[in-house]
């Protein structure tokens, strides 16, 4: 496999949210807008990329035994990392996404790169996997959040539409929203994936 | 706080699942059977439950005095890790009927977000000691409330003839929306 095509799989092929269907708690939690989604995205991918070459540069020094306590201990880091970065840089973004931030530690993607990838590849492979993985899960998160915010508030990344004179249906940025946008986001996906 | 109020909160108006998106992996993962839900949920109150305690005073008696609440995640999702292994190992050796039943969802629960996000909820929600095994309790309570419904549900939607691209998944997300627009209900109780 070339770089690129290590790179170009997390995008749409092995997609974490709409292939894979990991990391679901973040990507129904904080959808709310497109920023906050995008936001997550990104501080989900900081940890992934981080971890993915952390772990891909002890792999050796680790007994086999020890692995997982071991790559929870670098994840949750890690996460404590990205964790004070955004509480001193974006404090509003991290007062809205709240517990989900500790909770990066538990993210099934990131455990399952950890496993599945980094503990096995060398450094810069690994980081180009977390990376692609990464993107493509911000992606998927930034539009599940511009979908529900368009539908719920009429606007995106916070530009009005002003085209109806209407302030859109709130229940989509509330929490049954989350489930029905990405039940049909899903539904959308596998119809076009097949043909 | 009133007790009452927590409980009803917890279990309804805040359900973990449903308003908190919280450990949905099991709950789209294991509500296939109403009996596996109700297993899964058991062992789900068990686990939080005696780690609202554990948490609590790790937090208070150690943390907090030591000046290094920084280390909270960390910490956290180690003991919790531990305590899973351990209630493991115990229940086999003094209640080994609990284990059977129990048995193979104590594992997944390391990997139930919902069990370290309630963990920092009752530490940022500044409970005591009592109010803590009370939220922890009745979220776990609310958490098998939404499964075993979900599970019942999507029991009967696998005999449904439905379009080929909303199988599986898709209709299960939008069962669960229209589940949580019905627990979206309860809000005005409290």
């Amino acid at each position: 496999m070339t770089k690129m095509q290590l790179f170009l799989k997390g995008l749409v092929k092995e997609n974490p949210t709409f292939v894979l269907m990991l990391g679901m708690c973040p990507t129904l939690g904080t959808t709310t807008s497109a920023i906050n989604g995008f936001g997550m995205g990104v501080a989900t991918m900081a940890v992934l990329v981080l971890s993915n070459m952390a772990i891909s540069l002890v792999k050796n020094i680790i007994p086999d035994k020890v692995r997982i306590p071991s790559f929870i201990v670098i994840i949750a880091s890690f996460v404590t990392v990205v964790q004070l970065v955004m509480q001193a840089y974006v404090p509003d973004l991290y007062a809205v996404l709240g517990v989900f931030i500790p909770l990066i530690v538990v993210n099934c993607i990131i455990l399952g790169r950890a496993e599945a990838f980094a503990c096995k590849n060398g450094v810069i492979d690994s980081a180009l996997d977390g990376l692609g993985i990464g993107i493509g899960f911000t992606l998927s998160l930034t539009i599940i959040g511009a979908v529900r915010e368009f539908l719920g508030a009429l606007t995106i990344f916070g530009m009005k539409f002003d085209f109806m004179n209407s302030d859109g249906a709130l229940i989509f940025i509330l929490a049954p929203g989350a489930f029905l946008v990405l039940g049909y986001l899903l539904a959308i996906f596998n119809k076009y994936k097949k043909q | 706080m009133d007790y009452f109020v927590i409980i009803i909160s917890a279990i309804f108006v805040n359900n973990v699942i449903l308003a908190q998106f919280m450990g949905i992996c099991p709950f789209l993962g294991v509500s296939n059977k109403v009996s596996t839900a109700i297993g899964m949920g058991m062992a789900v109150t068990f686990v939080m439950s005696i780690s609202a305690l554990v948490v609590w005073l790790i937090q208070y008696g150690l943390l907090d005095p030591l000046g290094v609440g920084f280390l909270q995640t960390i910490v956290f999702i180690l003991v919790i890790a531990a305590l899973v292994q351990m209630v493991e190992i115990i229940l086999k050796k003094i209640s080994p009927t609990l284990y059977n039943a129990l048995g193979i969802f104590l594992p997944l629960i390391t990997t139930n977000c919902a069990v370290l996000g309630i963990a920092i909820l009752l530490v940022q929600k500044q409970y005591d000691l009592g109010e803590s095994v009370v939220f922890s309790a009745s979220t776990a309570l609310g958490f098998t409330l939404a499964l075993v419904l979900f599970a019942g549900m999507r029991e009967k939607l696998e005999l449904t003839d439905t379009p080929e691209a909303m199988k599986g998944m898709p209709l299960a997300l939008i069962t669960a929306g229209l589940l949580s627009m019905a627990f979206m209900g309860f809000s005005g109780m409290i």
